[in-house]
């Protein structure tokens, strides 16, 4: 938005300038940790969704290449990630309500914004557990 | 564009550690970001100690301190010394503030003064502000009306002047946002909340008469809704305004005028 003769003024000082540190020096806020996981768990969920799939496909192709995609889906590994996205679609729910509730105009002074960062936190890892217990 | 790590002539070095007062009983460590455009090296960290002693309680107290008695080079704004003009903001032990109204009793620890985050630096703790300055005058900062002039003042209720509150004392520091992830990675198109502030302390005056044009110019997919509600804004912002909630108020009118 500077005007050219702006620009030229700003080049002709000097070497480019330095671009001030952001994420490596900003003391980290409740309800930033609330929004950026929000993107993280709908990206992570990509990942459980594509396990699952793969699970159900091979239960189509066959009984041999289902024991084998069983295996995986039922060992360790599969436990994590089926686990993690357990987690993963709880908390994106109630992320996911949160910004409704902001949306329409509510809980928007910080007090009550940090209050509903962290009840999505410990309510989603409540929820997990809760399914854990029941599956 | 999310860029998560500082490109090569930003990277911080280990500055000069410069020496403790002597016969001094309280001192405390001051880290201070320095970059000098003549030399052309990167920035650097600088490390000061001060007599607690012998120094105000602000944060602002101490770079003056600095500047006057140990390292004249030390470069920042300042003005007013009481929150009013909203030159000393910078980055202090990781949030954005007034430098001259943050006690330095608030910190625990060493002190760790940066520029305000994610702008390019015209000298130590000096950001160019030229473009945050271009978006709050892009949001037309001024009451626009089509009516006749009337013979005296434009009047308003009580009532009317009552909703500006809240909005009027922003004292255009840039501290909220220069505190906002998504201004951080989207300030070329995204007006940051300083600006979405202004722009509806303009939207909601009962006296302007362009309120159409005004959410027309904001109605965009960038200008407006890059906030996603991140609220570091209305957490950091030294004269306890919420942008956030301006926004959110903006947003819900322009729901308003489709239905």
């Amino acid at each position: 938005m500077t005007t050219k003769k702006g620009n030229a003024m700003a080049e002709a000082q000097g070497p480019t300038r330095p671009l001030s540190p952001h994420l490596q020096i900003y003391r980290w806020q409740m309800t930033m940790v609330s929004s950026i996981l929000t993107r993280i768990t709908g990206n992570a969920l990509i990942v459980g969704v594509v396990l699952g799939v793969w699970w159900l496909m091979a239960a189509a192709i066959g009984p041999g290449y289902f024991n084998f995609v069983n295996a995986i889906a039922t060992s360790w590994f599969g436990d994590l990630v089926f686990t993690l996205s357990a987690w993963a679609v709880w908390y994106h729910y109630l992320a996911g309500l949160r910004h409704l509730y902001f949306d329409a105009g509510h809980g928007l002074d910080v007090a009550t914004a940090e209050k509903l960062g962290w009840a999505c936190v410990i309510g989603s890892v409540v929820l997990t557990v809760i399914t854990l217990i029941i599956v | 564009m999310v860029q998560l790590t500082l490109p090569k002539n930003s990277k911080i070095t280990i500055g000069k550690t410069w020496p403790r007062p002597e016969g001094a009983k309280s001192v405390r460590k001051v880290q201070i970001y320095r970059w000098n455009p003549d030399d052309g090296k990167n920035p650097r960290l600088d490390t000061y100690f001060i007599d607690m002693d012998n120094c105000g309680p602000m944060v602002l107290d101490a770079l003056i301190k600095i500047k006057n008695e140990i390292d004249p080079t030390l470069t920042f704004r300042r003005s007013c010394r009481e929150g009013i003009c909203g030159s000393c903001a910078m980055n202090i032990d990781g949030i954005n503030t007034l430098a001259c109204i943050y006690g330095m009793d608030e910190i625990k620890g060493d002190i760790k003064i940066y520029p305000l985050p994610h702008m390019p630096v015209v000298k130590d703790l000096i950001p160019d502000l030229t473009h945050f300055y271009a978006q709050h005058a892009s949001i037309m900062p001024w009451l626009e009306t089509k009516t006749n002039r009337p013979q005296k003042e434009w009047r308003q209720s009580i009532e009317d002047r009552a909703k500006l509150d809240g909005l009027y004392e922003c004292v255009m520091c840039a501290s909220c946002s220069t505190s906002c992830p998504s201004y951080w990675w989207n300030s070329d198109r995204y007006l940051g909340p300083a600006a979405l502030l202004h722009a509806y302390r303009w939207i909601i005056d009962s006296r302007d008469e362009a309120t159409g044009e005004r959410l027309d110019d904001l109605e965009d997919p960038f200008k407006l809704y890059r906030c996603h509600t991140i609220m570091n804004c209305a957490k950091t912002c030294p004269k306890g305004l919420n942008p956030a909630k301006a926004i959110a108020h903006i947003k819900h009118m322009m729901v308003d005028r489709h239905v």
